[in-house]
């Protein structure tokens, strides 16, 4: 006669011989994440960034995603793509990772996409290069941040309608990132009636910025999409002259970016800004986000790290389709692309067949609140594409965002 | 923007001298071609801007500044440099080895994100002149420069130290028979040229902002300033920088696709016509 306790025991037992091999197959042979992060140099305090954003994730997670164990290897790029590629192919070959997350810069990801492509490696990028989801779509990437000019298409939007700029002078560095995100405001904004008579591009390295805002002229705003440390010496020169609160600024997603906000005094009060990550969303996973990086680093989080943590979200969501089943690239790199994240410190956001994400993009103020500079968003544009509001096909026909793609028609 | 672009050029002058004052001491004094002067600039300025930031005086913060990069540059010149006198190619290269270990040190102090102190007190509010606005702390800057060189002058040229020093370049082994202490000349020279240098990063961190990648950004403009101006040659320190200020702010003004070719053109015009730049001593 069989009692319960044994029919209880024998199912036990008839699980566990089930559950077992896929448990110890997950214990003996985790999921490898290989990250391109960048440790030294001047781009070392964004891949700091990066780390600290993965890191939180899966601290969160307890180093396991979806059932399946993961470890993390991190490589420097050193900030350069020489090293970006030497480094992707020592993740692939030598630590045999089932995914690259990074790198950080656009010259960066173009070393390695045509090495990921060959060797079949998904790639979940932080990094723009407009056309790796445009013109020459790489199968093995998706990027769920945002493309050079995706958030600068909506700032452009924003200033026409809402701030009623007409005339505006752009002011970034001379090289691609900044080529991308200006040419892109650029589209827009023409196109919906305004006009640039402007283009400025100081060197990436320029000591001083303002023999270039003397040259911004009569503009009733500016535009810029300065990175790394250069919003900081653009907004002082900026003050300097004397322009501030009488020609008001606009940014792409790294001028005014929440983690650089610490640096900044009053002169970046007023600056507004759009990007793809807003320290001040209300998602679940944001304030759990926030909370831990305050605790942990004692920063307010940028898009830097809040790219990674959703890089990190990415690689659970694809595992947990496949039911742990990572083995197979081309149903990995299927499932990632496939994925419809309702949760996450952006929003919900899905990926177009370019492999390029459809997500919310946030325009913010910055503001001094209770003594420290915070970004206050003051309004979202829901689902915007790489595309804009463009036909993909139409887009895809024109050349690629560059210094001088589109012309400019309207300088003086 | 022409009188602004020129009062522009004057402070930015100013600040280049600051920076290459140092550089021009140690290079036309000791001939030591030291690829760690951009270190200096940005170490003193990593120091001096984190103490400004905590509410310590800006001028005590700067002065704080160049006491560490003074005590850095005596501790390379005392332990390294010394043993690699009359070898240049070895000092390019230890220096530049040291330069980029600075770079990584104060990443790992710093962690990479900027910092810019605020101006310092006093100096907050600007000026209208020539019908524009000139905020007061960039002709502070001019004014500063303008004081260290007078007293760089007085000490170099006029004083009996500045003599012993010169006597020290200019014949060693005789000076050493006259009782003069070469060796710690040197060390002083050595000092004094890394302490300007930090008190030059100090002074422009409100301009400029500290980041990783400041000494890689301005240890070129020390270069073409003192090429320009002549090794050694105070004036010739400070006619450079004031030909690079006017060269850069109009340059970029006026031909922005050249930005780097306006600055180093001079340098190699000069450099074809007069080696030993424009008011440079002979090489001995």
């Amino acid at each position: 006669m069989t009692t319960r306790r044994q029919i209880l025991k024998g199912g036990l037992a008839a699980g566990a011989v089930v559950a077992m091999p896929a448990v110890l197959r997950a214990q003996a042979e985790p999921f490898r994440i290989g990250l391109l992060t960048v440790r030294t140099g001047p781009l070392a305090q964004g891949g700091l960034q990066m780390e600290q954003g993965l890191a939180t994730f899966l601290k969160e997670k307890g180093s396991t995603l979806a059932g399946r164990a993961v470890e993390l290897i991190a490589a420097d790029t050193g900030g350069n793509p020489a090293g970006a590629r030497t480094k992707a192919q020592e993740l692939v070959e030598r630590n045999k990772v089932g995914v690259i997350l990074g790198p950080l810069a656009a010259f960066e990801l173009l070393a390695v996409t045509d090495y990921v492509r060959a060797r079949k490696v998904p790639l979940i990028s932080l990094a723009a290069a407009e056309d790796v989801t445009q013109r020459h779509v790489n199968p093995w990437v998706v990027r769920p941040a945002a493309s050079s000019g995706q958030c600068s298409h909506v700032m452009a939007d924003y200033a026409l309608k809402e701030m009623h700029l007409k005339r505006v002078a752009t002011i970034s560095e001379d090289f691609a990132f900044g080529y991308e995100q200006v040419s892109a405001f650029q589209r827009v904004f023409e196109d919906e009636g305004g006009k640039v008579v402007r283009k400025l591009w100081p060197p990436l390295n320029a000591p001083d910025f303002t023999p270039f805002i003397a040259q911004i002229g009569q503009v009733d705003g500016v535009f810029t999409g300065f990175a790394g440390s250069n919003p900081l010496k653009f907004l002082r020169a900026y003050a300097d002259v004397g322009l501030k609160g009488k020609v008001p600024v606009t940014g792409g997603w790294t001028a005014f970016d929440d983690a650089l906000l610490k640096s900044f005094g009053d002169e970046a009060v007023g600056a507004y800004s759009s990007t793809f990550y807003t320290s001040d969303y209300g998602s679940d996973s944001n304030k759990r986000f926030v909370a831990a990086m305050d605790k942990d680093y004692g920063v307010v989080p940028g898009a830097y790290s809040a790219g990674m943590y959703i890089a990190g979200q990415c690689v659970e969501g694809a595992i947990a389709k496949l039911g742990g089943k990572t083995d197979d690239k081309d149903a990995f790199m299927a499932a990632l692309k496939g994925l419809s994240l309702t949760d996450t410190p952006r929003g919900p956001f899905t990926f177009d067949t370019y492999g390029n994400v459809v997500g919310d993009v946030f325009v913010r103020r910055c503001e001094r609140q209770g003594g420290k500079l915070v970004n206050a968003t003051v309004k979202t544009y829901e689902k915007v594409s790489q595309f804009w509001t463009y036909d993909p096909a139409t887009f895809l026909k024109e050349p690629v965002y560059a210094k001088d793609s589109p012309p400019a028609k309207n300088l003086e | 923007m022409w009188s602004l672009l020129t009062i522009n050029s004057i402070s930015f002058g100013g600040l280049l001298f600051l920076l290459s004052a140092g550089f021009s001491l140690i290079f036309g004094l000791m001939r030591i071609p030291n690829l760690m002067h951009g270190s200096f600039f940005m170490l003193g300025a990593y120091v001096g801007a984190s103490l400004a930031q905590r509410g310590y005086d800006f001028w005590l913060a700067a002065l704080a500044g160049a006491g560490v990069t003074l005590i850095v540059g005596g501790l390379v010149e005392r332990v390294l440099l010394r043993r690699l006198a009359g070898q240049p190619l070895a000092q390019v290269l230890l220096t530049l080895g040291l330069s980029f270990i600075v770079a990584d040190l104060c990443l790992m102090i710093w962690t990479g994100d900027p910092i810019q102190p605020g101006t310092p007190a006093g100096l907050r509010s600007s000026v209208a002149a020539l019908g524009t606005t000139v905020p007061l702390y960039r002709l502070a800057v001019v004014v500063l420069a303008v004081a260290v060189a007078a007293a760089l002058w007085l000490l170099i040229e006029h004083s009996r130290l500045g003599a012993m020093i010169r006597a020290g370049v200019d014949d060693a082994p005789i000076a050493r028979a006259m009782g003069i202490r070469v060796s710690s000349l040197f060390t002083f020279v050595f000092c004094l040229g890394a302490g300007l240098a930090g008190f030059a990063g100090v002074v422009g961190s409100p301009i400029l902002s500290v980041y990783p990648g400041l000494d890689a950004d301005m240890l070129p403009l020390a270069l073409i300033v003192v090429i320009l101006g002549g090794a050694g040659s105070l004036v010739g320190a400070l006619l450079g920088s004031l030909l690079i200020g006017f060269l850069y702010n109009f340059g970029q003004a006026m031909l922005p696709d050249l930005s780097y070719v306006i600055l180093f053109l001079p340098m190699l015009i000069v450099l074809l016509v007069r080696p030993q730049g424009l008011l440079g001593r002979v090489a001995l």
